[in-house]
């Protein structure tokens, strides 16, 4: 975090960059919040660890329009969704310095407090430069210590791999924490029957309180007015009346960024209320892969997306119903 | 017992069909006096790229227990190739529904031409067969005030 500061503090000062995009402590030990940077003495605040999962390369998109160069950190995942934009031409490279800062899992503080642990008064183990592989929570109730993998989020555990896709330079190790498939969630639940899918997801998705949180924090839904923003539309911008407007929206959310999604899992991160967005996400991903060959979003700016291209031996929809 | 309870169920079937081949296959079927179950509601659309993921859901939403998108063949596109991106998008709303636990049957596309008159109302027929053994559309309905 030293070597990021400071070179950061010598790029803002040579004027080379304008401002700087990274995170800064929050109220808490656990929730440091994306900020910017355009003072030597700003820097101060400036963290980086474990707890820093936002991905900036939403944040590029306005940055990007500013007066000047921005210097962006992003962890190797958040790289793909850069990718992704400047592809979209919704972020403008030109602008954009990228610092690849090293990532070795991000944590979950939801999944940490499901352990158990309560009262937490300050975290250690989770900065990026530590090699320990465990946590120590100092809480009210004394010393807690959890191997690093449990606290991780579900993303970093089918992680992509730690390979920065776009950057300046690179601050940082990077370490390896991929130790799960991410189909298993969604092949699990094709195998159920229509009956225990449509609990499953009536659960889950009955406890959406449309915060609108997983659009906003989504680097693919970049569209300058958003169909949920329309007055026109019933489901606009307001709690769900009933049922079928929580599915509509999240099948839509998901189908938006079809084949534009890089699988970030800032969706899932950000829900307030836990439900598993990436679910959608990935089924259509999966889907993807199935029907018209492997595609990773934002691996690489020259290929086109599945959706915005066709070949004439595509699948029938009918497909859907033999597959059983 | 409620008035409804005694009343056979008329399902309702939305059909999008593309200006260039399917409307003018289902006009063909028409007036070849070629019988067709009125629960069809036919919803003209200049073609069937035009039809969003959105519209589908809409139709689900607003009490439809079917709905079927009706397209020229693939390769036959009026504007050359709108049908090819149609294909992809409803294979994978398609799946979606399928996993979030909707019957696949309620959801059907098929590729008519001008000249399949007795292709259009045959897919009808079989389609409305098929609403009318799934039954009413409650999962995409609201369920709120139901057990």
């Amino acid at each position: 975090m030293q070597e990021l500061i400071a070179r950061a503090k010598e790029l803002l000062a040579n004027g080379t960059v304008a401002r700087v995009l990274g995170w800064k402590a929050g109220d808490l030990p656990y929730n440091p919040e994306p900020a910017y940077f355009e003072k030597e003495e700003d820097f101060k605040d400036f963290v980086y660890n474990g707890f820093c999962g936002a991905n900036l390369s939403k944040y590029m998109i306005e940055a990007t329009k500013l007066e000047g160069k921005t210097l962006v950190c992003l962890k190797p995942c958040d790289t793909y969704s850069f990718n992704q934009l400047i592809m979209e031409h919704r972020v403008d490279r030109e602008k954009a310095y990228i610092i690849g800062v090293g990532c070795k899992g991000k944590l979950d503080i939801e999944k940490i407090k499901k352990q158990g642990i309560k009262g937490i008064q300050s975290i250690s183990g989770a900065e990026i430069t530590d090699d320990a592989e465990t946590l120590t929570i100092n809480t009210l109730y004394g010393d807690k210590t959890i191997p690093y993998a449990d606290g991780m989020l579900e993303r970093c555990h089918v992680c992509k791999g730690k390979e920065h896709k776009i950057y300046d330079e690179i601050i940082g190790e990077s370490k390896d924490t991929k130790d799960a498939d991410r189909f298993d969630e969604v092949s699990r639940i094709e195998s159920m029957k229509p009956e225990e899918k449509f609990a499953f997801f009536q659960k889950e998705l009955s406890k959406c309180i449309r915060c609108n949180a997983c659009r906003n924090a989504c680097p693919a839904c970049s569209c300058r007015k958003c169909v949920f923003d329309s007055n026109k539309f019933d489901s606009s911008q307001k709690a769900n009346v009933d049922s079928f407007e929580e599915k509509m929206f999240h099948i839509i959310r998901a189908f938006h960024v079809a084949g534009r999604c890089t699988d970030c899992g800032e969706c899932s991160r950000v829900c307030p209320q836990g439900i598993p967005l990436h679910l959608f996400n990935r089924k259509f991903i999966k889907d993807i892969d199935e029907f018209y060959g492997e595609f990773q979003a934002g691996e690489d700016i020259t290929v086109k997306g599945p959706l915005t291209s066709f070949t004439f031996e595509d699948v029938e929809p009918s497909v859907v119903a033999e597959r059983g | 017992m409620s008035i409804e309870a005694n009343e056979e169920f008329r399902p309702k079937i939305v059909a999008f069909c593309c200006n260039w081949c399917s409307y003018a296959g289902a006009d063909l079927a028409g007036s070849s006096r070629l019988a067709y179950p009125a629960d069809v509601k036919i919803i003209r659309v200049p073609c069937s790229c035009r039809v969003n993921p959105m519209f589908i859901l809409r139709a689900f939403e607003k009490g439809a227990d079917g709905v079927i998108m009706c397209g020229c063949h693939p390769g036959d596109c009026h504007y050359s190739t709108g049908n090819y991106y149609a294909r992809r998008r409803m294979t994978l709303l398609f799946s979606m529904l399928d996993y979030i636990g909707v019957e696949n049957g309620r959801t059907r596309v098929e590729w008519v031409s001008a000249a399949e008159g007795v292709k259009f109302s045959t897919t009808m027929n079989e389609f409305v067969e098929k609403i009318h053994s799934l039954g009413k559309n409650v999962r995409l309905g609201d369920l709120r005030c139901r057990n």
